[in-house]
């Protein structure tokens, strides 16, 4: 078993991948997903070691075929990743799970084996994502992970044949965005000779100054990933895509995709362009703040006046993906912490709307709207009650972890004198509110009268894990903060090699 | 690069994205490519002989890159196959007429 | 029993007599007696809290951290304890007037009601007893959602639309106003519990007291002055049980509650008056008490003119609050109490003659009080006890606040106050006039509701022997600036 220590960073994501193969070929439909439980409940464990690993060494650095970088590729684990990959391991867990009946509902069941080895395809490459120290290598789990999120979306083409429509689309505009970032790659290649991120730092601090090619790589770098992260207003391909999508791959991405992206995005900004300050200022001043507060109005307008739920969600998915690259924007340390808070936290809320709207799909077999969910507070009591706690988070009430969020951001803002902002983001939370009522307004208070229904405890046992931690981690918000303290600080106090 | 973007986004047929998809990504491999050369360099293959090698690491990261280009040119025509199933067209305006008047 | 146990315990009952209301929900009767029991109980336990807060007793306990530097903290203040006492004693009285009222009317859902009654009550409780400005908030959140089934009860097009109005307005306002507020007094000074002479003083920018302010009194949208104010009318379309208990006692006398626990324990009064702070607060309620009477003569609805008189009357406490001299600090914590027994003496009377005569308007009220002389006796009592006159006991409240006008060298504001009483005199008597003046047009069928009936004559006498126990209550007010 000393294999599973000392290769634990490839483990985690190597073994999925590994088993997406051996299922993709399964013509039974209730073995893949056993498989990929059990592939997933071993993740988390691997993960864990991870974190311990991390707290004893503080950083762990993993060389893929003992090449030593800058020559060979590899994954470096430390404070500031292990947040994330924790928060991923563990939700990953429970969508697989919420995601057995749901999932087969919406694909014909001899599929599950390919269905379920495209979603271990996702994780690994996703969490690969999380884990890389090479910005080529970047590109490869990008690609891996936009491949078989476009399959995985497709595949709601049994429900709304314009589900492939969003995946084509996802698929053109997401290979010109990982292009971009190759073209960036290129340049910074070109200019240091290294893609060892922690060699590329070194090597970079020789252009104090800073070169026009380095300036145009890291433009092109970050502009890459602001496509596949979805910012405004690169983010035409995320509402299309996630609401044609099945729900349990809604659930999936909506969570943890863009986020992942958003971590790797952060650490290229912070780590390894740190010497440009100059350049950094512009970028973040002028591009990104901007930028995340316009992000943060069109979502929530446009999630007003959405009447497809899962549309509303995507769009306050945007708004959502606003705040925490405001957070990160703002270039000192509360930022920072504030926007990795509100990754974590944003996964579970956002997690849990979608698997309670996920479950009212797989009810109706139909799409989900305003109208059709008139009475369902009565009808699914359980569902919806825990679809409240998650949207109470959203608008960021207190006792929740929303409020959390939103409380940091706003310490952010205010230690940045930032006032305006602190007002527009208090309008935005006040509006948010507008599309939530909205959705409680036909939940509960319809004209509509129903009787209760039982509910599957398969679905509502997951997403009332969500709900609980929610409100968990809204009052004992500490390992959360502590997480993303850690991230921050690493990330500002020095550069660990 | 600019000529496959610019077919990407005016072109109306849905192959014909693909295929500007892929120029775009051909020319940026291109450029790749041009960075290995080294100048009095040659192929990078160990001779016995002392001479200058180009770069092989970006040939490397190219193959990489070029293997990721096919599958998505692939999956891409895969999707275009089940659009055309379903809309029995690969024109994006007749899609977009179509969508429209299933909603009404 | 413990203090701290006491604390809990006493948030508790109101909870578990809604729970007891829903399991028993098939006994009307027993489902009904829930609210009585709960209400005498929350009563003694408030009142016992509220004599051990006069011998300076501390009743605080503090369950888990929240932020840094706040706890999830329940301590009750001076102020904290009569706004208890007001609430927990009022609700005995309207429970019982519930029955009478919903039983009358014929309303359906009683049920869900009683329930949602129940959980306001501990809200506005809570609140009371809150330890920090944190707390408060959570609190009040809960407030305005648990009164929401209740504002919107009766499910037609008219309530749901006031629903609408309700919420956006509350929870507009403590979102986008309250709660930054909130956040910046936590930023300026690490910590939100509630002090005797405020956090503020030394910690937050003087020049920006002002502006504080005026997020205070906009962002908490339950003390409803102007432009705040749409909400309250609006409401009115609630059965009369919510506009009497809620929107005469707890939501809007948790509103100005809060508001004055602000000024007194968090900005602290001598900071506020030395800043000159709440100047322009002191002209804005003075124009909401003179504006919010006209519009009240302008209505023949009696629950619209009523409601209009209560935002009227809810300026007095947050013009007291914003003159901030100790007098008129003193006159506002008062004013909470012989509003409280005042308004709702009106409400219980204005819903008894929709529930035996069927009669909205005053109007219509032609000759009303020769068929139910009670109900006009008792809000007779109650308006009296508003408008001021001696020896009702909302004379003294206006006393206090007129001398603390005069403390603060405000003359004007004086001038405001008896303007208003002239007003008052008017508005609020004329539905009596009216319904005494002729014999009925017409023949009126009465229904029979004793259980509406009598709450309001046993409220309305209060206004006339409370006024008597000036002096108690005068030592008790004495100790709401010091905790």
């Amino acid at each position: 078993m000393n294999f599973l220590i000392d290769d634990a960073p490839a483990l985690v994501v190597v073994l999925p991948l590994i088993v997406s193969a051996i299922i993709a070929f399964m013509p039974s439909s209730r073995w893949p997903w056993i498989i990929s439980m059990i592939t997933l409940v071993v993740h988390l464990f691997i993960s864990f070691e991870l974190l311990s690993m991390v707290q004893t060494s503080g950083v762990i650095l993993y060389e893929f075929g003992n090449w030593q970088p800058p020559w060979g590729i590899a994954f470096k684990i430390d404070g500031i990743n292990i947040g994330l990959q924790i928060i991923f391991s563990s939700f990953v867990l429970i969508t697989t799970f919420y995601s057995r009946k749901i999932f087969l509902s919406e694909i014909h069941p001899d599929d599950s084996g390919k269905a379920y080895s495209l979603w271990l395809l996702a994780v690994g490459s996703l969490n690969g994502i999380i884990l890389t120290n090479d910005i080529f290598n970047l590109f490869v789990f990008l690609e891996i992970s936009a491949l078989s999120s476009i399959s995985l979306i497709a595949l709601g083409a049994g429900m709304n044949r314009k589900a492939l429509l969003a995946a084509f689309n996802y698929l053109i505009i997401g290979a010109i965005g990982a292009t971009f970032y190759v073209i960036g790659v290129g340049f910074a290649y070109s200019m240091t000779g290294t893609l060892n991120m922690s060699d590329l730092v070194i090597q970079l601090s020789q252009y104090s100054t800073g070169q026009l090619a380095i300036f145009a790589g890291m433009s092109f770098m970050l502009i890459g990933l602001m496509v596949k992260s979805a910012v405004f207003p690169l983010h035409l391909w995320l509402p299309p895509a996630y609401s044609y999508a099945p729900s349990a791959v809604s659930t999936l991405f909506a969570a943890l995709a863009t986020k992942a992206i958003l971590y790797f995005f952060v650490r290229l900004i912070y780590e390894v362009f740190t010497f440009y300050d100059h350049y950094l200022i512009i970028f973040l001043d002028y591009v990104l703040m901007p930028l995340s507060v316009s992000a943060i109005f069109v979502g929530t307008i446009i999630a007003i006046y959405q009447d497809d739920i899962k549309k509303l969600l995507a769009y306050s998915s945007i708004a959502q993906i606003g705040y925490i690259t405001l957070a990160f924007s703002m270039n000192d340390q509360s930022g920072i912490t504030a926007g990795f808070i509100h990754i974590f936290n944003h996964a579970l809320i956002k997690g849990g709307l979608f698997m309670a709207i996920g479950y009212f799909a797989f009810s109706s077999q139909d799409r989900v709207t305003l109208s059709s969910i008139n009475g369902y507070g009565q009808k699914y009591p359980i569902t919806s009650f825990a679809l409240l706690i998650c949207g109470v988070s959203l608008i960021g009430i207190p006792l929740t972890n929303g409020f959390v969020s939103k409380l940091y951001l706003f310490q952010a803002l205010y230690y940045n004198h930032m006032f305006i902002t602190i007002a527009l983001v208090a309008i935005s939370s006040a509006l948010a509110v507008i599309y939530f009522w909205k959705i409680v307004e036909s939940l509960w208070f319809s004209s509509i009268k129903t009787e209760v229904v039982s509910e599957d405890p398969a679905i509502y046992i997951p997403l009332w894990i969500v709900a609980i931690s929610i409100i968990i981690f809204g009052v004992f918000s500490a390992p959360i903060v502590e997480l993303a303290n850690m991230a921050s600080i690493n990330l500002f106090g020095g550069i660990s090699n | 690069m600019v000529g496959g973007l610019f077919i990407i986004i005016t072109s109306q047929n849905y192959i014909k994205k693909i295929v500007g998809l892929a120029i775009f990504q051909t020319s940026v491999f291109v450029f790749f490519v041009s960075l290995a050369k080294i100048i009095d360099g040659t192929a990078p293959i160990l001779m016995k002989v002392e001479a200058i090698y180009s770069n092989p690491l970006p040939h490397v990261l190219i193959l990489t890159a070029i293997v990721v280009g096919v599958a998505t040119s692939a999956l891409g025509l895969a999707l275009v196959l089940q659009i055309y199933k379903n809309y029995n067209t690969i024109e994006e305006k007749e899609i977009e007429a179509e969508e429209l008047k299933s909603e009404r | 029993m413990s203090n701290s146990s006491l604390i809990i315990f006493g948030l508790l009952v109101p909870l578990l007599s809604a729970l007891g209301s829903y399991v028993f929900q098939k006994n009307i009767n027993l489902r009904d007696s829930f609210g009585v029991i709960g209400g005498i109980i929350t009563f003694i336990i408030s009142l016992i809290i509220f004599d051990g807060i006069q011998n300076f007793q501390e009743f605080s306990i503090s369950l888990f951290p929240l932020i840094q530097g706040v706890d999830f903290t329940f301590r009750v203040t001076p102020l904290g304890s009569i706004f208890s006492l007001v609430a927990s004693s009022l609700w005995i009285l309207a429970s019982i007037y519930t029955i009478g009222y919903m039983r009358g009317a014929a309303e359906d859902n009683q049920t869900r009601f009683v329930i949602f009654y129940s959980i306001a009550i501990h809200a506005a409780l809570a609140i009371a007893w809150s330890g920090n400005l944190l707390v408060l908030f959570i609190f009040y959140e809960i407030l305005t959602f648990s009164t929401f089934p209740l504002v919107g009860h009766k499910q037609n097009a008219e309530s749901q639309a006031a629903g609408r109005v309700y919420l956006s307005i509350l929870v507009g306002t403590s979102l986008m106003l309250f709660l930054p507020a909130i956040f910046w007094i936590w930023f300026q000074t690490g910590t939100l519990d509630f002090k005797s002479g405020g956090i503020l003083d030394g910690k937050f920018p003087t020049e920006y007291l002002s502006f504080l302010v005026a997020l205070l009194v906009f962002g908490i949208g339950k003390a409803a002055i102007m432009p705040i104010h749409r909400w309250l009318p609006a409401a009115m379309v609630a059965p009369t049980p919510v506009s009497a208990l809620l929107h005469a006692v707890a939501v809007v006398k948790a509103g100005v509650f809060s508001f004055l626990v602000v000024v007194v324990y968090i900005i602290g009064p001598e900071y506020l008056f030395e800043s000159k702070a709440s100047d322009w607060l002191i002209w804005l309620a003075s124009f909401t008490i003179l504006a919010s009477s006209i519009i009240a003569i302008s209505k023949d609805d009696l629950k619209a003119r009523l409601a209009y008189s209560t935002i009227s009357q809810l300026s007095y406490i947050i013009l007291g609050a914003a003159l901030a001299t100790t007098f008129a600090i003193k006159g506002a914590s008062f004013h909470i109490i012989t509003h409280a027994i005042g308004k709702i003496t009106l409400f219980f009377c204005a819903g008894a003659i929709y529930v035996t005569a069927h009669v909205k308007k005053i109007s219509q009220l032609n000759g009303l009080g020769y068929k139910t002389p009670l109900i006009f006796f008792a809000y007779t009592l109650g308006a009296l006890s508003i408008i001021g006159v001696p020896p009702f006991v909302g004379s003294w409240s206006k006393f206090y606040l007129i001398l603390g006008s005069l403390e603060a060298d405000y003359l004007f504001v004086a001038i405001i106050l008896g303007i208003s009483s002239l007003l008052n005199i008017y508005y609020l008597l004329e539905p009596v006039f009216v319904g005494f003046r002729k014999k009925l047009t017409k023949d009126i069928h009465l229904t029979n509701a004793p259980l509406a009936v009598w709450p309001p004559v046993v409220t309305g006498l209060g206004c006339f022997v409370l006024f008597f126990f000036a002096n108690y209550f005068d030592e008790i007010i004495n100790g709401v600036l010091f905790l």
